[in-house]
Formats: structure tokens, sequence, C-alpha cells
């Protein structure tokens, strides 16, 4: 048993560490330092860089792209990159469409799409889930039908991240509504966003930022090659999308930047003239916060070891269903442990995509986004599979029931 | 990073869980329990055979060699079957006391014994003032001649009315409070001067309490120098607290397999209870908590052997937390989701809650070591 990183993992870490140092605009780590919410041209920008070192999409086929790193690899630079902090990889092409694409697309769609995802030419957005179809996704109702060489889609989407951004969205549709099981009747159709009949309305998240929309399909028309796969099998492709977001979905190098920042914040921010760390109760709840994310640590590290080992699998790692619950929960904490490091001052309504924040800051300059990101983060035990989801699911898959 | 066992300790484990699973199953445990001394010498015997007494002992006092790892291993072993026989009092804690502390001499003479399953020994040290200080030592040895003359009362000796031998912690010099000035001595079990009342603790593993009044040793029973004990008693401590992790993992997995077991068989309502979803829940809660407590034990044992005084202080007060509170808290949802069987003394479940129980007790709580923890830093690498 070694808990250590090897010489050459401890020598691929410090060659990304250099890089993120040297190349992540000082603009864009201290977005992410404040607020953790880049803008589309931060994005862009720092897609462009990765992208540029080949970087785009490191756990691609290196066909497509990729670089041809195994999982601890992956999981080094994921780790460093959010540690640093700079932004991930926007998911939305990188993980999902992606590997979807180049797994089930024709080759025309590879050549066409994968290219533009890499630099995030193409801001690609997910059409899943829908007002009536949450956590039983296949219950969804959005309606293609073919007629000629295009699809005519109608219906609703909802939850859509960053839609506003987007010029793609790939989406689940019902092309079967006769078909005996829900499961069978859906295709994946890719649909671009400047289509006639597409309309985009925001809804404003209890932090008051605009991440996610609803999306509306009114008479869309489609063009029959933007079908990914055969038509109605697009259940096993979502499934197999779904089955992707496990790669760095505990997000342990991001809250290790949140738990280093707690305690330098902590250190500076007073209780009674003396450093709010000296405080025996709060040093408590971020030791135990400490011990959980540490724990998890060595869990991710052990389910990444044992991928690397194991590269073939058929069953993931049990402790791998895990990573999801416990990571949200470690988020979550975070985000509630710095709201507290403000105290009074986590209070005043100091951002708003709709207000706007150009006033001087209300008490110290980085309370602003303390309480919006603490109500944002409510999201990460709803999103990508409930938490009650994931319980269903181990209870079924690892415990037997 | 890597993960696995290595061939050696594949097999090592294979043959413990063989022997464990032959001679200590639930009713041969109750026998045991429920006879004197409360362990078994068979038992004991053969798992000296099988070389797991030399585990953490150095090849040239007779032991094999390995660390904390292996002791990991082995006490996930015992503590999935409830063993109540003096491996952690013996080989860790005694044990390691004499490898931290001994001369040469005196490694020599004991670890072959130790070893070879004939001597039994205990770890004196904890006193009725002392809670969880562990500098907390009143107990006294003055300097008379060639001889020190010890008294006091030792308290929650494990195994303590079965040693042969015991380390007893003693104040040389300073104040009942400081680190300094605490001397360690071999102390024969029959020595004049020593009386001792044995017991057994809730969960049946045997303890004693110990009375030395004016018990004179040889200057030669000084364990390392004198005055100079506390740093070796702090190693093994945070050991210990390593072994009882790696326990840990095997009491989480036997009360994971044990509740799913008993929710897929019984039936209300005319299906079988692991069909309801809250219970569901509840036992994923239980799987969560033994893959974090695996998690923090492999981090325990990885510090235990370092110098590092603050990290493997660090890395033993997190997994002792982890024990006391998620370990708890999953052994109370197990008992909660057997219904009122669970509180039998019939059914295994209910002895496995009360070890996790006791196990909190022991080498400080989990309240004790958060209080640590606050006082002494992140835990997350700079």
């Amino acid at each position: 048993m070694d808990l250590k990183l090897s010489d050459e993992q401890r020598a691929f870490r410090d060659e990304v560490r250099t890089f993120f140092k040297e190349n992540v605009p000082d603009d864009i780590r201290e977005t992410m330092v404040e607020s953790g919410h880049p803008s589309k041209e931060q994005f862009q920008r720092w897609t462009k860089i990765l992208a540029d070192k080949g970087w785009g999409a490191p756990h691609w086929p290196e066909e497509h792209g990729g670089t041809g790193w195994g999982p601890v690899e992956q999981y080094i630079f994921l780790e460093e990159l959010q540690a640093y902090p700079a932004p991930a990889p926007l998911p939305f092409g990188v993980n999902m469409v992606g590997p979807v694409i180049y797994t089930f697309g024709n080759e025309e769609q590879k050549q066409t799409y994968l290219p533009r995802i890499l630099d995030l030419t193409d801001w690609w957005c997910q059409g899943f889930s829908e007002p009536g179809a949450g956590s039983d996704l296949a219950s969804l109702k959005t309606r293609a039908v073919k007629e000629g060489d295009y699809y005519i889609v109608n219906g609703q989407k909802t939850w859509t991240t960053l839609a506003q951004h987007a010029d793609w969205i790939f989406c689940l549709v019902r092309t079967d509504p006769d078909a005996d099981k829900p499961q069978k009747g859906i295709s994946f159709l890719l649909i671009d966003m400047k289509s006639e009949g597409i309309t985009v309305r925001p809804i404003q998240t209890a932090d008051g930022g605009v991440e996610v929309n609803e999306v509306f399909f009114d008479d869309v028309k489609v063009p029959v090659e933007n079908l990914v796969g055969e038509e109605n099998k697009g259940w096993d492709y979502a499934k197999f999308l779904l089955g992707n977001e496990r790669t760095n979905i505990a997000r342990i190098g991001m809250s290790k930047h949140a738990a280093k920042r707690i305690r330098e914040l902590a250190g500076i921010e007073l209780a009674g003239g003396k450093p709010l760390i000296e405080d025996r109760r709060f040093a408590e709840k971020l030791a135990l916060l400490e011990i959980d994310l540490k724990s998890l640590e060595i869990t991710q590290m052990r389910v990444v070891a044992d991928d690397a080992k194991n590269p073939n699998a058929k069953t993931p790692n049990p402790a791998s269903s895990i990573l999801k619950i416990k990571g949200s929960e470690i988020q979550q904490r975070c985000t509630e442990l710095l709201m507290e490091v403000m105290g009074p001052y986590a209070a005043p309504r100091q951002h708003d995509d709709y207000l706007g924040h150009n006033e001087p800051p209300i008490g110290p300059d980085y309370a602003a986004h303390a309480a919006p990101n603490y109500f944002n983060y409510r999201k990460v035990s709803i999103y990508g599979g409930s938490n009650e989801i994931q319980k269903n699911i181990i209870a079924k898959a690892v415990l037997g029931f | 990073m890597d993960f696995d066992l290595t061939e050696e300790q594949s097999m090592l484990k294979d043959s413990l869980d063989r022997l464990l699973s032959d001679k200590y199953g639930f009713e041969d445990r109750e026998k045991i329990r429920k006879g004197e001394p409360g362990w078994s010498k068979d038992v004991w015997s053969q798992l000296a055979e099988l070389g797991l007494l030399m585990l953490p002992f150095a090849e040239e006092d007779g032991g094999f060699g390995g660390g904390p790892e292996d002791v990991m291993i082995a006490m996930e072993s015992l503590g999935g079957v409830l063993s109540l026989e003096p491996f952690l009092a013996t080989v860790v804690l005694a044990g390691g006391m004499l490898r931290e502390a001994g001369t040469g001499e005196q490694r020599g003479e004991l670890v072959p014994r130790i070893v070879g399953g004939e001597l039994i020994m205990a770890l004196a040290h904890c006193e009725r003032g002392a809670r969880y200080t562990l500098s907390h030592v009143e107990t006294t040895a003055k300097k008379d001649g060639d001889s020190y003359v010890l008294n006091g009362e030792k308290s929650l000796v494990l195994h303590g009315a079965d040693a042969g031998k015991f380390i007893v912690s003693a104040r040389t010099s300073g104040e009942t409070g400081d680190e300094d000035g605490i001397s360690l001595f071999l102390v024969d079990a029959d020595a004049d001067g020593i009386s001792r009342r044995g017991y057994r603790l809730q969960d049946d593993r045997p303890a004693a309490e110990i009375t030395l009044s004016d018990v004179k040793v040889p200057a030669s029973a000084l364990l390392g120098e004198e005055g100079q004990g506390y740093g070796a008693l702090a190693k093994v401590h945070d050991q210990a607290i390593a072994a009882l992790a790696g326990e840990a993992v095997g009491l989480l997995t036997r009360i994971l397999a044990t509740t799913t077991q008993y929710l897929k068989d019984r039936k209300q309502f005319g299906v079988p209870i692991a069909k309801f979803q809250v219970l569901q829940h509840d036992s994923v809660d239980i799987f969560i908590a033994l893959e974090q407590m695996r998690s923090i034990a492999m981090y325990a044992t990885a510090e235990a052997g370092s110098d590092e005084v603050a990290e493997r202080a660090r890395a033993a007060a997190a997994a002792k937390v982890m024990m006391g509170q998620e370990g708890r808290k999953a052994a109370e949802t197990a008992i909660q989701l057997h219904g009122g069987v669970g509180v039998t003394m019939e059914y295994a479940i209910s002895h496995y809650f009360k070890r996790v129980t006791v196990n909190d007790m022991l080498f400080g709580n989990a309240d004790h070591h958060i209080s640590r923890l606050a006082e002494m830093g992140s835990l997350l690498d700079p």
C-alpha cells in the first residue's frame, strides 16, 4: 500500500502545475477564487489555451484529439486544475456529447463536431431534463416526427445549463410514442440553437444568477443527418453518457481549494477581536470537514488506481458509487463554512446577474459571493442523478436489494 | 499510489480468515466469552503458529519485519470475528512499546516469547484521573540505589489479568500532566506489591485494574531513557488507533453484510423488508461509512510508522474521529434495521454494536480527537 504518487506521477503533476501557473490568465484565476463562475469569454479564452496545448479533452482517444493519458494522469490533471483553481473544461461537449459522437456517431459527425468541441468553437448544452421528466428521465415528452429529410421537433427542455451561450444542443426526443417501454422510443438528436422555432428563457436561480434555462421547441426542423446512431436507440446512448459523468464527480481538488481558502480567510476575519480560526467551535467544524475530505480523496485514489489496473473491468469499483454523494455533500459544506466565515457580511445582497454589481463592497471584498454560492450549491446533490437516486443505484448494484 | 496487498499479505490474510472462520464463528465465540479467561489459548497458539504475532517485530528480534500495514490487515480480520484475543494488548501495545523503547537485550528476551504465544504482555498506562490525557501519570517511580520503587494505580489495562509482564508508565520527575518525566518499566505480573482485579469490558474484552504498592524493580527494568517515555507512548498510541481503524473496517464490513442479509430474509407485509426504500437508503449509509472508514484507516496506517509526530498524530486523530462518529452511527443504524432482535444477545449484531461503542472510549473518544485536530492545524497537504 502506498498513498503517495510515484516519482513519474509526481513529475507529471509538477509539469501540469507549472503549466497552470504559467498559462492560466490572472483574471480567470481571480474569477475562480471569487465566484467560481467564469464568463463566456473567459471560458472561450481558457479553453483555447488548453486546446493549443493538446489538453482540450484529456480523456478522449488520441485519434480524436485526446492525450492518451491513463486514469491516474487524468485524475492528477483535474485535481491540479481545480486546486489552482482554473475552470475545468466545459462538460457538455467534452464529457457528454463528445464521447457519444466518437462512440456512436458516423464518420461525418465525428469530423464535423469533435474538433469544434475541443477548442470550444461550438458551445454545447444538454437537452435531457423536462418539466415532467427529472429523475424519471425516460418519461420525457419532447416529440420528433420524421418528415422527409427532417425531424420536426416540438416540446420543452429545462435546467439547460448555460443554454444562453450555446451554439448546439444535444437532445433526447421521443420518436416512437407507441413503443412498449418508455425507454424504447427515444432518439438522440443534435440541434443547432440558431434554428427557427427555438426560444431560450432564463431561469433565475436562488443565488440571483442565470445559469439554467428553459428551452422551447416549436416546429423546429432538424436535418435527419443530425440523428446520432440509430433511431429509437437514444436511451442506450444517454445511459452511456450518464455513466461517463463519473469522471471527476467528487471534485476533490475544488473542495481542497475551498477548505484552504476557508482556513485562510478565517485567519483574517475577527471574532471578538481574535481570528475566527481560533474559535474552537469553528476550528472543529473545519477539522471535521477536512477529515471527510481527506477520506474521500483516498477513496477517489482507490478508484483511480483500480481503473488504471483494470481498464476493461465490466463493473466499476463499488467505492466509486459513493463519490457523487460524499463529493456533493462536502462541496456543500465548503460553501456553508465559507459563508460562516463572513459572519454578518454574508448577508448583504451584492451580486446578482440582473442587478449587476458595480457598487463598492459592503464588508470584506471577498464576502459578496459567499451566500450566493451556498444557495447555488444546493444543486450539486440534485443534478446528475440526485443523491437519493444514487442511493437507489447503490442499493441495487452494490447491496443487491 | 498502490492499494493492493502483496502476495505475502494476501496469503497471510487468507490463512488467517480460514483459521478464524473455523475457530471463531459466533457460537465458538459465545463459548469463549462466557468462559475463562474470556479468550482462547488454543486460538492464540494457532495465531502464533500462523506467524501473526511476529508481524510488527524486527527480524533481528525474531519477528517478521512487517509494519502497520500488516497489523491493519490482521486487525481487520480479527475485528470481523469480534476477536477477544490479546493481539492489540500484547502485540500492538506492549509489543509496540518494546519495539520503540526497548533495548536489544530486552527485545531479545521478550519478543521471541511473545511471538511464540507463551507470554501475554499488557501496557499499564491509563489512570483514573487522566481521562484521555496521555501525559497524565500520577504513578511514581523513586530511585532507590540500583532499583526503582513503583507506587500507583493503573486502570483499564487491556488483558491485564492475563499478562505475565506489564509495561508500566510511572513518573520519575515533574508534575502530573508533564510530558517530560514519564518513565517506562518492565514489571513481572507476580512481583511483590502488585495486586490486580480482572473484569470484562461491555463488549467482553478482558481488562484489569492494577495496584502497585512499593513494587521494587531493578534499574535494568527501565525501558528507554529515564523520563523520556512520552514519545514512545504517543507513537504506540497512534499505532494502536491505526490498528483499531483496521479493526473498524472489519467490524463495519460484517455489520453491513449481516444487516443486508437480515433485510433480505426478514418478511413483513408479505415482502422482504429489503424492498422498502427507507431501509435501503439507511443500508447505503452504512456502506458509505464503511468505504470512508477504509480510506481513513489506510491514511492512519500509512502515517503510523512515521516519526513526523504532527502528521502521524493528525492522521490517527482523524481516523479515531471517523470511528467514533460515522462508525458508531453506522452501528446504531444496523441495530435499528434489525428491529427488536438487534437489541438481544442472541444476534451477533448487538455484539458488533457494543464493540464499536467501546472502541470509541479507548485511546481518546471522537470529541477528544476533534479537539486535538482543531489545535493541530490542517490535515490537507500544503
